[in-house]
């Protein structure tokens, strides 16, 4: 029967089941590895301040009821965004272990990020700034040395230094 | 036994400012009446040492000798405390801890005001200084937090105990090396003051206060680092790190002080960065108060916070007034800090101090920042949020790896210029090096492309290879040439190099203990747990280990009751350890605590957790974390203080440090 299929379509029935195996395999591990990821974004409730997948709070009335919470909820194939706002209507804002990426919190991501670009203007700006700062030299004082007569005297130094 | 506590207390209030009124007036009509006074001033600091250390003395024999009419004693400590504890009272709660904060100023303060005849006017100024921070701690002390407030109503028969988590031997060292680098920068922070308010010449204030930052900062760097070490032993969660407010309170004095040990050699060499240096020791300062009042104001939630209080309201109206005070000098002689140099290129050390100075403050700024949201988010839109490890981590761990690039590039720059074949020439070989190194990893099975933590991992451990190929090749150069001259070995020029000049080779190998410190960090990319409930002869695996449950068992001791699972490990089918992991009930408190058994090797961690009894089937819990190049921490840490230490000795040959030239700058209003 195979043999009456084009050879063509026969290779791409071969290659969709392949694909097929391997996003099936990938699917496998996917619920472990959402699990852990998404266990990793959510705080334990109980007042230890631990991440959900780190608390091991002796007794702790909540860890092990959010992780199941959580099992249940990646293996019903809940998105990664209904799951995290389930958790959020229930136990609050502070379950997520980071502020979200909308509203006022997005302010909590950007200001490192603004401080390192505004710090690196201003650290090249003052780098331009002491660039461009003329020296005087007072009277009776040695003028300082540039160009290829400085660079002469930084190769001896190396020279004499190094070797 | 409190009334003497009582009275000390008060007597070092009066005696500590006697210090700062008389001091000041010392200061502010220079004469030889004013120098008999200023002595005076300075005698009544050191009595002030006297009197707070018999403060402190008193509460920890009252400890010793269960005197539970002290509420302090009542509440921090037991009968049947083991001794070390017992004296370790002295920091475990609120009053004790200002008190013992109050002794180590005292004691700085002491060796300060002994030392006066170094430069007996730039002293005199700083001992007003301490003095003004002392009068505030016995304030604080005296009025509102006393360690010798007497219990109300029948005396109790027992105390409560010290909480369970501090019943561990690290806690004896770990809060007195924290609280030595707080309270230890008030000192580079009260000369940068006292040098600004007296209009000192030159940089001298700067040699004087360079050992003190420098030890202040070692003590800092152990505080930090034991308290990892003391979350990775006892909270049992397997890490050392948790991003908490209590531990960013300590790591943010740290990342200013390091980067003002960095930049503070361009205002010795070169004259430069005067304005930045002093706000960065003013700015260290006041994180190092900044910390205690987040430790014990509770205006955010911590796990280490084991006191919280009111006081919160005292440390930020001293955080106000020396804020003010800071400025009002700065603005007042603001024109004495002018640089002296302009920068000549930007491949020069003098940059790459910038830009280190730069991303070190961005850390800083990012850790606040974080800590701080919480409070903002409920107070702009009414609703608190978490900011965890997951936002530290993302936004710091970029910032970490420029760092360790500019840590590697920063030294083969020469100071002014550095000529672009010298750079080659010094930096070839180390990156490739550390190529190799990325290659080699990728090729044993580590994926940058799978996951962005091992990504970072890949780049943190390339980096500090590059960095260590560096430091390395420093050495060999600069032995190299000694060799040359004196033919000597390879290893003994290097020793006499590191001689000759201890505080550049010092720092060199802090540096190497920086990145094998780095390298125990990429390791938490590939960490392993797994839980399992463990019955008699029940096997569990991990990694290449196979742990077997032989037995479990209880004991009965007076200060606590505990049960710990005796467990086998397995290597390869041989049997390589046995394991103890125990659950303690402490008696006091009523407050259960996990001791965690650990394999630690170079390799690897292997780490167990008892978690207790499941409820449900009554079988005990066992957790086991398999945890990369912990110990690299550890030893990093230790590589740090080695090189800490060899940067204090002084040099074998003086290395003359070329005062900055005396050229006249145009008037540009340009500081630093």
């Amino acid at each position: 029967m195979l043999s009456l299929v084009n050879p063509t379509l026969k290779r791409a029935l071969q290659l969709g089941l392949l694909l097929l195996a391997i996003f099936a395999f990938l699917g496998a591990g996917d619920d472990a590895a959402r699990f852990n990821d998404l266990g990793h974004r959510l705080m334990c409730v109980c007042g230890c301040n631990q991440i959900l997948l780190e608390c091991n709070h002796i007794g702790c009335q909540y860890s092990d009821r959010m992780r199941d919470e959580l099992t249940a909820a990646v293996q019903r194939g809940d998105s990664n965004d209904l799951t995290l706002q389930a958790f959020v209507q229930k136990y609050g804002t502070t379950v997520m272990a980071a502020p979200t990426t909308t509203g006022f919190n997005r302010v909590a991501w950007v200001m490192p990020y603004l401080a390192l670009v505004l710090g690196l203007t201003t650290v090249s700006l003052i780098v331009r700034a002491w660039k461009l700062r003329p020296l005087v030299v007072p009277a009776g004082a040695v003028a300082p040395v540039t160009g290829a007569e400085l660079e002469h005297f930084r190769e001896q130094a190396r020279k004499d230094t190094e070797e | 036994m409190s009334q003497i506590g009582s009275f000390a207390l008060l007597l070092a209030l009066a005696l500590s400012a006697y210090s700062f009124l008389a001091g000041l007036l010392a200061l502010a009509r220079p004469g030889p009446a004013s120098e008999r006074l200023g002595e005076t001033a300075r005698r009544a600091g050191i009595a002030t040492f006297a009197v707070v250390s018999l403060a402190a003395l008193v509460l920890v024999i009252a400890a010793f000798q269960d005197d539970f009419s002290i509420a302090y004693i009542f509440h921090h400590s037991n009968r049947d405390l083991p001794a070390p504890y017992k004296f370790a009272v002295l920091w475990s709660g609120q009053e004790g801890s200002l008190l013992f904060w109050s002794l180590l100023l005292a004691t700085y303060g002491l060796v300060l005001r002994l030392r006066h005849k170094t430069d007996g006017r730039l002293f005199a100024h700083a001992s007003v200084i301490i003095a003004a921070v002392q009068v505030f701690f016995l304030l604080l002390l005296n009025f509102a937090a006393h360690p010798f407030a007497i219990m109300q109503g029948a005396l109790p028969e027992d105390g409560n105990g010290l909480n369970p988590l501090l019943q561990y031997p690290e806690m004896v060292i770990h809060p007195p090396m924290l609280y030595l680098g707080y309270v230890g920068f008030t000192v580079p922070f009260a000369f940068a003051l006292g040098a600004l308010v007296m209009r000192y010449p030159g940089e001298k204030w700067i040699h004087i206060t360079r050992r003190w930052t420098m030890v202040t900062w070692g003590f800092l760097t152990c505080g930090v680092f034991l308290g990892a070490h003391w979350a990775y032993s006892v909270l049992g969660w397997g890490g050392y790190w948790g991003w908490d407010p209590v531990e960013n309170a300590s790591l943010m004095p740290w990342l200013t002080g390091t980067a003002f040990l960095h930049s503070v050699m361009m205002q010795e060499k070169r004259g430069m960065l005067k304005v930045w240096n002093m706000w960065l020791i003013f700015a260290t300062f006041l994180l190092s108060i900044f910390g205690t009042f987040l430790t014990r104001s509770g205006v955010v939630s911590s796990v280490h916070a084991f006191a919280q209080s009111s006081i919160g309201d005292w440390f930020v109206a001293f955080l106000a007034l020396t804020f003010a005070v800071c400025l009002f000098f700065y603005v007042k002689n603001r024109s004495h800090l002018r640089s002296e140099h302009k920068l000549e290129s930007l491949v020069s050390r003098e940059s790459s101090f910038l830009f280190n100075n730069l991303l070190l403050l961005v850390a800083c700024f990012t850790v606040l920042w974080g800590t701080l949201f919480p409070v903002l988010s409920e107070w702009v839109q009414g609703t608190k949020v978490t900011v965890g490890p997951h936002f530290f981590n993302r936004v710091n761990v970029p910032v970490a790896l420029l760092l360790l690039l500019l840590t590697a590039v920063g030294p083969l720059l020469a100071w002014r210029k550095t000529s672009v074949e010298s750079l080659k020439r010094n930096f070839m070989w180390p990156a490739l090096g550390a190529l190799a190194t990325g290659a080699v990893l990728i090729a044993l099975g580590i994926r940058p492309w799978k996951d962005m933590s091992y990504l970072y991992a890949l780049m943190t451990i390339m980096l500090s290879v590059l960095v260590g190929l560096t430091v390395i090749s420093e050495f060999i150069r600069g032995g190299r040439v000694i060799k040359g001259h004196t033919g000597q070995s390879l290893f003994s020029s290097m020793l006499q190099l590191a001689h000759r000049n201890t505080r550049r080779y010092g720092g060199y190998i802090v540096h190497f203990g920086v990145i094998v410190i780095m390298i125990g960090f990429a390791g938490a990319a590939f960490n392993r747990d797994k839980e399992q409930e463990m019955g008699y002869g029940d096997k569990m695996s991990i990694g290449a280990y196979t742990l077997v449950c032989r037995s479990y068992t209880q004991e009965d001791k007076p200060n606590y009751s505990s049960e710990w699972a005796i467990v086998d490990v397995f290597k390869g089918g041989k049997q390589i350890e046995t394991l103890y992991p125990e659950r303690r009930f402490y008696k006091a408190s009523r407050q259960m605590a996990t001791m965690v058994a650990n394999r630690s090797t170079l390799k690897e961690d292997l780490y167990l957790v008892y978690e207790g009894l499941n409820q449900d089937t009554g079988r005990p819990i066992l957790k086991v974390h398999l945890n990369p190049l912990v110990m690299w921490i550890w030893v990093g840490v230790w590589i740090m203080i080695a090189g800490t230490v060899v940067a204090l000795i002084p040099n074998a040959v003086p290395v003359h440090v070329t005062a900055p030239a005396r050229v006249q700058a145009t008037p540009v209003g340009a500081g630093d």
